[in-house]
């Protein structure tokens, strides 16, 4: 099977997974040097679908606490499920170097009980 | 992996800094005798081109540095620079320009055995192209009286891989090795998970590792985090050096990695280079920390 055949029924599974457990979807754009929305609020044990995308250079996102990582290609919508565990503020970042903001890129992931 | 119990594994000696990496002596005695001794300096991070308030002489920091080694007596065999050189911008041409003006200022060094390898600073946005032009290979190895020493990139790939092509290099490599061998590796990035919160870890690091563990002599110095640090994966010894530009905080100390700020009343604080003697029977690393300028 072709790589991209097979990534492709992967983000459709990952899609079909969201739609079927009714995830929320939660989207979050990046562009140089700043993640959109900068601060998101999920609930514990309420499932959600990342769709994470670029403006313009290929991203990552990056919450080492909550072990989820992704890369985030420019003209792709890059999909991570998640379940959210245990409540508390957790940072993400950007983890692929995008230029001179780079280290300063980063947002909040709020997990409420 | 741990934390080195610096009380068990390093003798801290003198005002200097001094410490002796002396936890890995395991090299068989007829092979370590056949070996010489000599000295290195690691200098780290210089990140020439900034400017800010974390270092309101970054001008004049590199240059002093370069008199404090110019000052070594005897001088070392030979220099290693770990990466971020420069530090980054946007523009092509102006991270040509400070490559070839950090070149320009370290051209005043008396020694003339330079080893560099690129940081993500220099490397990550151009996938090393404006490095290898000026420098050469980002990944290498070379022999120095009886020591291996490998230069591993994991900044050329901006999401922090060293790849599957350089880690098969390295696996080539290393075969050629017996497992006594006395084996440095310099890079940038901690090869362990050191705090990737910060981003502080390279991806593949423990693919890395893995192939260097059936080596019973093996030591790891590397730069990045802007301060002294020192790490044990298995028999591996990790050691991070200071910056010549700004000290970053402990990893996990406080919520966000900012450099620490510049002190009018000590300049240059937190800010230094390393000196290494690699000592071969035993075989250990004796780590003195300098400072730029008077006390560290």
């Amino acid at each position: 099977m072709k790589r991209r055949t097979l990534l492709l029924l992967l983000l459709g599974a990952g899609a079909a997974l969201a739609q079927k457990s009714d995830a929320r979807v939660v989207r979050i754009t990046a562009r140089k040097f700043e993640f959109s929305p900068a601060e998101v609020t999920l609930k514990s044990g309420e499932p959600v679908l990342f769709e994470l995308s670029t403006e313009d250079v290929a991203m990552g996102f990056s919450a080492a606490q909550l072990n989820l990582h992704a890369e985030i290609v420019p003209g792709q919508v890059t999909r991570v499920p998640f379940t959210p565990g245990r409540p508390g503020r957790f940072e993400y970042i950007c983890d692929v170097f995008c230029g001179e903001g780079h280290e300063d890129m980063a947002g909040v992931i709020n997990i409420e009980a | 992996m741990q934390a080195v119990n610096r009380r068990n594994f390093l003798r801290i000696a003198g005002l200097g800094g001094v410490v002796f990496a002396s936890g890995l002596a395991r090299a068989a005695g007829a092979y370590a005798a056949a070996q010489e001794e000599f000295f290195f300096v690691q200098l780290s991070d210089t990140h020439w081109g900034f400017q800010g308030a974390p270092n309101p002489d970054a001008l004049v920091t590199l240059p002093k540095a370069i008199q404090a080694v110019n000052a070594l007596d005897p001088q070392p065999d030979f220099i290693v620079f770990t990466g971020d050189l420069t530090h980054t911008t946007d523009d092509p041409a102006e991270r040509r320009r400070r490559l070839k003006e950090f070149q320009e200022v370290i051209s005043k060094l008396a020694v003339r055995n330079l080893r560099f390898m690129p940081g993500e600073h220099d490397a990550s946005l151009d996938r090393g192209a404006a490095y290898s032009e000026l420098f050469g290979a980002t990944h290498y190895s070379f022999e120095h009286k009886g020591v291996h020493f490998i230069a591993l990139d994991n900044v050329s790939d901006p999401a922090a891989r060293i790849g599957e092509e350089q880690l098969a290099w390295l696996k080539s490599d290393l075969e050629g090795q017996p497992a006594e061998a006395r084996i440095v590796v310099l890079t940038h990035r901690p090869l362990f998970p050191l705090y990737p919160q910060w981003d502080w870890a390279t991806r593949d690091g423990d693919k890395a590792i893995e192939l260097l563990m059936p080596h019973r002599n093996v030591t790891v110095f590397y730069g990045h985090i802007h301060q002294e640090h020192h790490y044990r994966t298995g028999h591996i010894e990790h050691h991070s050096a200071k910056s010549l530009i700004f000290p970053l905080p402990a990893p996990g100390s406080v919520p966000k990695r900012v450099p620490l700020a510049w002190d009018p009343a000590q300049p240059y604080r937190g800010l230094g280079f390393r000196q290494i003697e690699a000592e071969a029977q035993p075989v250990e690393y004796k780590i003195s920390e300098l400072p730029v300028v008077g006390k560290a």
